[in-house]
């Protein structure tokens, strides 16, 4: 389950799309990485991922895993940002029905989670229609 | 001159029919509206609180001001459905924006009234000099108790202003604020749903303090009703802001366009800052506006404006408040609406 | 190196075990595999489990196993990764065989999963996807694979029809094992009706949540010849990971880590796709077991689909795959399913597979996965 210091860490990433891009190859990591797995470069600098992008894939979780007990059904989607950076998020304000492959999204502030009702409350991205 | 550089707005898609509320308590749905002159209000989903809403409104504000959020040096929200008792929202929103870590934040909260204040400190600590930039917040997402007439109106949305030196979209003339100690609604710590005086929130509070803030500025200013192109009051419902017009001597064309309560229900914190930017959406350059808050408890907050060419450069670079209002709506039945609002008990 | 055989294999029944603890489970199908094996003593121990922590409070599991299983204070380690964990523990113990170090090594797998409701199981086994990428958003297991089902049908016209075919066929070989969790046929239809898990993904395209455990004895050759027993050896291994998250990967349809641990497998046995006789794959749901045949090469990429609609894969087919019924209809207690794979190898291979005995049967391959693809160990077996 998620704990303060957890979600904490990862804050500008969830906040703010912010990823690594090698200065070698320009490679974008999201998460940033100490290492880059295209050119094992060392040297990065902090980009911010484009909000818009497309649908690549979706699913609609309707057996969810205990954190998310309340929530089902919810959709799921791997979604290619205009960088070519992909991302899992889930894709609300939109009909399951109207779900397809390449479905133009932008990221919008959601709360993701939280540890109960007295735990921390856990914000990041979710995908709406753009 | 000080004034408003961006703004933005946010609301969420669901909807809910004062019919649909009215089936399940089995009241006269013709006679909420006709009394309320209310159809429907907005209903935030649960993945939706005060932070998110003054985060998209935020971002928004940010891409017609087109600053820094580094320069940003205070943040606030105001609200009555803060999502913490103790930790605070504006710190989530300035995280957000990457306005962090030089930057002062507080929470606010003067029941419907705690938007405004936000953003009379805000525009307060610009013209002192002490910053450059100040963003403040008016979100809610507030509860109306079940079967109560209060839950036919209680809904959620966000509206967020930067406050600045330069490149202004309107300017802030005047600012006035009109308060006493009134208890027409509360809620008592760790009570779920507030409570309120009934007709007692009519002329003692609604209307004392909405014409005394009214007739405060104008005399301030040595303005009259006739001079403004339009006008916001807080909006509980369709009729009190009509009202409270007629009697300080204010048309109907000029309260419309800031008049949103009739399709989205009275969005508390969200409610009169609303009513501005969707009157900032439309305003050509040069009208002057009046924006009247109220927040039960009481007191009300007043600003006189005067939009600016600029204007009309920044306006479509966000949604337009009726567009977010009108666009891809959902309708709630009361079943999902009551899991929506955390008013089903649950297991431990 | 030496040359390392399989000289016992032990299995008790899979499924809802309420009466049997983890411990127990392991003990009672490795006492079955010391016994098939003849031996009287055991050199190490390697054990396969994903999340005996989670699922039970139970880690340091090796020594507990080690403890229970009465074989005296023998090395003993816990392999770990995700559903791989009995894959990989076996090729531990291939290693330390062939290395010399050992020369009888005991290597199982167990998982007990009933002790956890449906949403904790959920959550447990969320634990091999991105933590803070994947699980963070709300996606399960079903969900990872629904995505790569969804993003195969669009790009190759796979139908939701060809994924219950892969169910279908599986629990028609499970019905002829007495050792799997649900003994009985399916039908497509019936796959079709069945409740929505994660979108085109329906619960009889899932396997099941399982107790259950499987052991081995690997011995050198040598060793096993002296024992007199048919001699299974084990002669191709591959191992490689991917990208831990679905969303990194060049080609979500392609599982490029099972593409290389075959790869690795083929070219240490000498093998090719077309010898392998029959394989145990990896159907943690249906749409894997299709990808599986594509990336090791038994069909074109994209043709899987259509390979188990032609009953390709079937059990008198060209390929048969999993006549064990697989994790579908066998279960799937995660760090024992890689060992199961081996235990029905051995018995095909010795000509042991009754009502499933895949006829002619000499070299067998089994394919072992973790995540949604993050590791993959592929190992070839065949019978002298």
């Amino acid at each position: 389950m998620p704990t303060p210091s957890r979600n904490w860490r990862e804050t500008p990433q969830r906040y703010r799309f912010e990823a690594g891009r090698c200065r070698n190859c320009g490679f974008v990591a999201f998460p940033p990485r100490v290492i880059c797995p295209q050119c094992r470069g060392r040297d990065f600098e902090t980009v911010v991922l484009p909000e818009r992008g497309k649908l690549a894939s979706y699913t609609v979780i309707r057996v969810p895993p205990q954190p998310f007990a309340d929530q089902a059904p919810y959709a799921v989607g791997i979604v290619e940002l205009e960088n070519g950076v992909r991302v899992t998020a889930q894709v609300v304000d939109v009909e399951f029905e109207r779900l397809q492959i390449g479905l133009p999204l932008r990221a919008e502030f959601r709360r993701v989670s939280d540890d109960g009702q007295a735990g921390v409350i856990a914000y990041g991205y979710k995908f709406v229609p753009a | 001159m000080e004034g408003i550089v961006g703004y933005g707005a946010y609301i969420p898609r669901n909807r809910i029919k004062v019919e649909e509320i009215a089936k399940v308590w089995g009241a006269d749905a013709p006679s909420y509206k006709k009394g309320l002159m209310l159809e429907e209000k907005s209903v935030p989903a649960p993945d939706q609180d005060t932070i998110t809403m003054s985060v998209e409104a935020s971002r928004n504000a940010l891409r017609r001001a087109k600053i820094d959020p580094r320069q940003i040096g205070a943040v606030y929200i105001g609200s009555e459905s803060h999502p913490y008792a103790v930790k605070p929202s504006g710190t989530v929103l300035a995280e957000a924006l990457g306005a962090t870590p030089d930057v002062h934040t507080a929470d606010f909260e003067f029941a419907c009234k705690a938007g405004t204040e936000g953003m009379f400190v805000a525009f307060g600590l610009v013209k002192a000099g002490l910053i450059a930039y100040g963003l403040g917040v008016g979100a809610d997402t507030s509860q109306g108790a079940p079967g109560d007439a209060l839950e036919y109106s209680a809904a959620a949305g966000a509206a967020a202003f930067i406050f600045g030196r330069e490149s202004l979209v309107a300017e802030v003339l005047a600012t006035y604020s009109f308060t006493t100690d009134t208890p027409d609604f509360w809620r008592r710590e760790y009570q779920y749903y507030p409570q309120h005086g009934g007709r007692f929130t009519g002329d003692p509070a609604y209307f004392k303090h909405i014409t005394g803030a009214a007739r405060g500025i104008l005399k301030q200013t040595g303005m009259k009703p006739e001079d403004f192109d339009y006008v916001i009051f807080h909006q509980p419902n369709g009729k009190f802001p009509l009202r409270v017009g007629e009697m300080l001597g204010f048309t109907k064309p000029q309260i419309e366009p800031g008049w949103l309560v009739p399709l989205l229900g009275n969005t508390y914190s969200g409610s009169s800052p609303l009513g501005l930017t969707a009157t900032l959406d439309i305003a050509k350059p040069g009208d002057k506006i009046l924006l009247v808050s109220y927040g039960s408890g009481a007191g009300s907050d007043a600003f006189v404006l005067r939009t600016t060419p600029r204007l009309d450069e920044v306006r479509d670079l966000a949604p337009r408040t009726r567009d977010l209002l009108g666009a891809n709506k959902r309708y709630l039945e009361y079943g999902e609406y009551a899991k929506f609002r955390h008013k089903i008990r649950k297991a431990e | 190196m030496r040359d390392v055989a399989v000289i016992g294999v032990g299995m008790t029944p899979w499924g809802e075990l309420w009466e049997k603890s983890l411990r127990t489970i392991f003990v009672e199908s490795a006492l079955l595999a010391v016994e098939d094996a003849g031996v009287d003593k055991i050199d190490s121990l390697f054990v396969g489990s994903m999340s005996s922590g989670v699922f039970v409070g139970q880690e340091h599991l090796a020594s507990l196993l080690a403890d229970y299983l009465g074989y005296g204070p023998i090395p003993a380690l816990r392999v770990e990764s995700a559903c791989a964990s009995g894959g990989l523990a076996l090729k531990m113990g291939f290693l330390e065989v062939a290395s010399g170090v050992s020369d009888v090594v005991l290597v199982g797998g167990v998982e007990k999963m009933t002790d956890v409701n449906g949403n904790e199981a959920t959550y447990a086994l969320g634990t091999a996807a991105d933590q803070e990428y994947e699980c963070f958003h709300g996606i399960t297991f079903p969900g990872l694979y629904a995505l790569i089902a969804r993003a195969h049908m669009e790009k190759y016209g796979t139908t939701r029809e060809q994924l219950a075919m892969v169910a279908v066929k599986n629990h028609a070989n499970g019905s002829k094992n007495p050792l799997a969790q649900y003994p009985f046929p399916v039908t497509v239809d019936a796959v079709l009706k069945s409740v929505l898990i994660a979108d085109p993904l329906r619960i009889l395209d899932c396997s099941p949540i399982t107790d259950g455990a499987a052991a081995v004895i690997l011995a050198p050759v040598a060793l096993a010849k002296k024992l007199k027993k048919p001699v299974v050896k084990i002669t191709g291994l591959g191992h490689a990971t991917d990208t831990i998250a679905l969303s990194s990967r060049k080609d979500i349809t392609w599982l490029e880590a099972v593409h290389l641990a075959g790869q690795q497998a083929y070219k240490m046995a000498g093998r090719k796709p077309r010898d392998i006789d029959f394989a145990e794959v990896h159907d943690c749901f249906t749409i894997a077991e299709i990808c599986v045949t594509e990336a090791l090469g038994f069909v074109d990429k994209g043709q899987g689909g259509k390979a188990v609609e032609e009953g390709l894969t079937a059990l008198g087919g060209k390929i048969p795959v999993n006549p064990s019924g697989g994790l579908k209809s066998k279960g799937h207690p995660v760090g024992a399913t890689g060992v199961a794979q081996a235990v029905e190898l051995v018995k095909q291979l010795r000509g042991e597979a009754g009502d499933r005995q895949v006829k002619g049967a000499r070299v067998g391959m089994a394919q072992n996965m973790g995540g949604s693809g993050g590791s993959s160990v592929v190992h070839i077996f065949e019978s002298e």
